[in-house]
């Protein structure tokens, strides 16, 4: 057949952020998806392929961005890998009820040289907002092709593939009307390009690059640099030096480009009417009830993580993990006795571990890819923003580190919605000092055994641990991070329904590169930790472990702390839990059941305290800490964020025992 | 003709036509960029003397920064919203 090429499609998904991309793109890739980073770069890359008929399409998800300009690594991603990549074909994903806005980024992406074919998604929610649009007729004025979708109900994915497939495979007619800078600019940008037009990089349309230029691109601007002739270098600085304002004329041009385009195609009801979100907003933004109906949601959200994965975890424990242990232990009878420790407390503890986190973290990765999906995570963002100013963020840190409450790891992942690159860094900082389910496990054991109000004390303890955040938050702001706040400028989306497939997929991605950042970290912790309890043999007491927790022992003792204490501190850097395991072996072998009675007789309140306080404090695990090193992508600062949360905690442990003691406990 | 004020200054429910923002090139081009040209009409939705606000623009509702919204120079819209 002739329309079928040697090759795959190579399809390039654009859009900016709040249009239904991702769930474009679930339903173009469905289970193929392979989710990394890009080259050197933090930032997501989501790969695909899609089957039709014989055709092959190969799907590269595009970095979510407003513009194409050069002010941020994803905007520089998205328009180089157009440019670079050359892909066959760029699927621009627009929100019908936000037209005139998400049609910027079309304005940008036309003249580059992929060809573009529109997809018109969340028709939907621009029907219950009272707008009408006409897909026809936007065809006609942009002169590419325009495809109407319901992308969360699956509507409009084939005739999306048939015009991608009729451009490229047909040949179909593409002469797209592509938009003008305002006629007050026109003539220096003719100037320019007549003078780039010689000495722009190959594959980069000489046009485009004018266009840009005059923006007052500084990439753009300084690859030029070295290619230009000094005096035609030294004419462009003084055009833009008179035109300082000319990306005020570009953007300009461009929304009255696409004021021409929507014009005929698009009918808005009558202003003040009274929409969904603008009732929803009347609560969910309001300066008090807006934090109740926060609160309310993270209780729910609690709630549901351990009404859900809790039991879960437990069986998991149970059958999977113990179950494995038991039949190794048998199955190993033969084998001497550091053989059975090596498989059973060092491999099949570390990856049990690991899978006994799934439940918790799948229920949480899904509740926030909901209220993503719904549009509220913004307007949390925004109600919580007067409170993270305090530290120097803006609310867009909020979420992640509420993430932390579940489980350290995803809250250090969740930055990346995180716009600027010193926020970012600092909740990274942040998110260990919020006390994840494992701590709060670990005091849950502890708490009852030493005081009448565990409950109060428990709350006492994450009010300690939130105030110490906010102190170091502030610190951290004033005296490490300096540096000026990025502006706070946030889209709130409209609400809408929630896409299933969409949360299941992202948070089934989310769970994956979890298991892939930490499986790993988190194996080799363990057997790392086995290895220092196990050697030279003649059971934990005598180990190097225990020998290097008697070093401690003088540090121990201004917390009131032993030397098994600081070893449990020590083993909790696999996973925070596990200092419960190594007190009960530590403490005459006391299954964790009988752990309270015993530790009450060995340990005073007062130290039990610190040991609490400390533990909530302490420097985070190896999975969490491999997070930060991904994420910040630097030794440094992962050895600071450990040197800082052990400074504090033992610090908190310290203060708290000497506070206690002087109290009379 | 209506005076010039800043952004931060209009309560709720009013509508204004931008004029021009002040502030560095990032900050200016990202938010022409999201549609804050001059001439554009700006609604705004909430705001409540201090912390962040809220505006519509080009169909959009976005939050802003005091600081930021302090420098977006507006003219109050003589038609209604």
């Amino acid at each position: 057949m002739s329309d079928k090429p040697k090759h795959p499609i190579r399809v390039a998904l654009a859009g900016q952020p709040n249009v239904g991309k991702s769930t474009v793109f679930n339903l173009l890739t469905g289970l193929s998806q392979h989710v990394g980073n890009w080259p050197g770069k933090t930032v997501e890359q989501k790969t695909g392929t899609c089957q039709q008929g014989e055709l092959t399409f190969e799907v590269v998800d595009l970095p979510g961005t407003y513009s194409l300009s050069a002010n941020s690594p994803e905007e520089l991603i998205a328009r180089e890998y157009i440019i670079r990549e050359k892909p066959d074909v760029v699927v621009a994903v627009v929100n019908a009820s936000a037209i005139e806005r998400s049609m910027y980024l079309v304005a940008e992406l036309l003249p580059l040289p992929a060809p573009v074919v529109v997809a018109l998604n969340m028709l939907d929610v621009a029907d219950q907002e009272g707008v009408v649009i006409e897909p026809h007729v936007l065809e006609a004025a942009l002169g590419a092709p325009v495809v109407s979708m319901v992308a969360s109900r699956g509507q409009g994915i084939l005739e999306l593939l048939e015009r991608v497939r009729g451009l490229v495979c047909l040949g179909a007619h593409y002469e797209p009307n592509v938009p003008d800078v305002r006629s007050d600019h026109k003539q220096v940008l003719e100037r320019i390009e007549q003078l780039v037009r010689e000495h722009v990089p190959a594959g980069y349309p000489s046009s485009w690059v004018a266009l840009k230029v005059l923006e007052g691109d500084r990439q753009l601007t300084e690859l030029l640099h070295d290619r230009l002739h000094p005096e035609d270098w030294t004419e462009i600085q003084q055009i833009l030096h008179e035109h300082e304002d000319a990306f005020l004329a570009v953007a300009g041009g461009r929304y009255e480009w696409i004021a021409r385009m929507v014009r005929a195609a698009v009918v808005k009801p009558k202003a003040g009417q009274i929409t969904l979100t603008d009732r929803l907003d009347r609560w969910a933004t309001h300066p008090f009830w807006g934090l109740v109906i926060l609160a309310g949601i993270l209780g729910l959200a609690f709630w549901l993580t351990y009404a859900v994965g809790s039991p879960v975890q437990a069986l998991i424990y149970r059958h999977l993990v113990a179950g494995l242990a038991n039949w190794a232990q048998q199955r190993l009878a033969w084998s001497p006795p550091w053989l059975i420790g090596l498989i059973v407390d060092g491999v099949i503890g570390g990856v049990g571990t690991v899978v006994t986190f799934f439940p918790i973290l799948l229920v949480f990765f899904a509740i926030f890819g909901a209220l993503e999906d719904i549009g509220y995570m913004s307007r949390a963002a925004y109600v919580m923003d007067r409170f993270m100013h305090l530290m120097g963020l803006h609310g867009k840190s909020f979420l992640p580190l509420f993430l932390g409450f579940g489980c350290n790891v995803p809250a250090v992942l969740g930055t990346r919605v995180v716009d600027s690159e010193r926020a970012r860094l600092l909740t990274i900082l942040l998110a260990p000092l919020v006390p994840c389910t494992a701590r709060m496990a670990i005091v849950a054991t502890i708490a009852p055994a030493f005081f009448t109000a565990p409950t109060l004390v428990s709350w006492g303890l994450v009010a300690v641990n939130l105030g110490v955040l906010a102190l170091v938050g502030i610190a951290l702001n004033r005296f490490v991070l300096r540096g000026e706040m990025v502006a706070f400028v946030m889209e709130l989306p409209l609400y809408h329904i929630p896409n299933w497939r969409t949360i299941g997929t992202l948070a089934w991605q989310r769970l994956v590169s979890f298991l892939e950042k930490a499986g790993t970290v988190i194996l080799a912790a363990s057997l790392l930790v086995w290895a220092l309890s196990s050697i030279p043999g003649g059971g934990i007491e005598a180990s190097l472990l225990a020998r290097f927790g008697r070093t401690l022992e003088p540090l121990g003792r201004l917390m009131g702390l032993d030397w098994r204490m600081m070893v449990a501190l020590l083993s909790s850097f696999v996973a925070k839990e596990n200092s419960l395991a190594t007190l009960a072996v530590l403490y005459g072998g006391a299954g964790e059941g009988q752990l309270a009675t015993v530790l009450r007789n060995h340990v005073t309140p007062a130290a039990a305290l610190a040991f609490l306080v400390v533990q909530m404090l302490f420097i985070p695990c190896a999975a969490t800490m491999a997070a930060v090193r991904s994420e910040t992508n630097s030794w440094r600062w992962t050895a600071f964020c450990v040197v800082l949360l052990l400074v504090v905690s033992l610090a908190g442990g310290i203060a708290s025992y000497s506070v206690a003691r002087a109290l009379g406990f | 003709m209506a005076e010039e004020l800043v952004l931060s200054k209009l309560d709720a429910d009013t509508a204004a036509v931008l004029i021009g923002i002040g502030g560095g090139y990032c900050f200016r081009s990202r938010l022409a960029a999201l549609g804050f040209t001059p001439g554009t009409r700006v609604r705004v939705i909430q705001n409540l003397g201090r912390g962040p606000m809220i505006v519509a623009l080009r169909d959009t509702r976005i939050a802003l920064g005091r600081c930021e919204a302090q420098r977006i120079r507006v003219r109050i819209d003589a038609d209604k919203p």
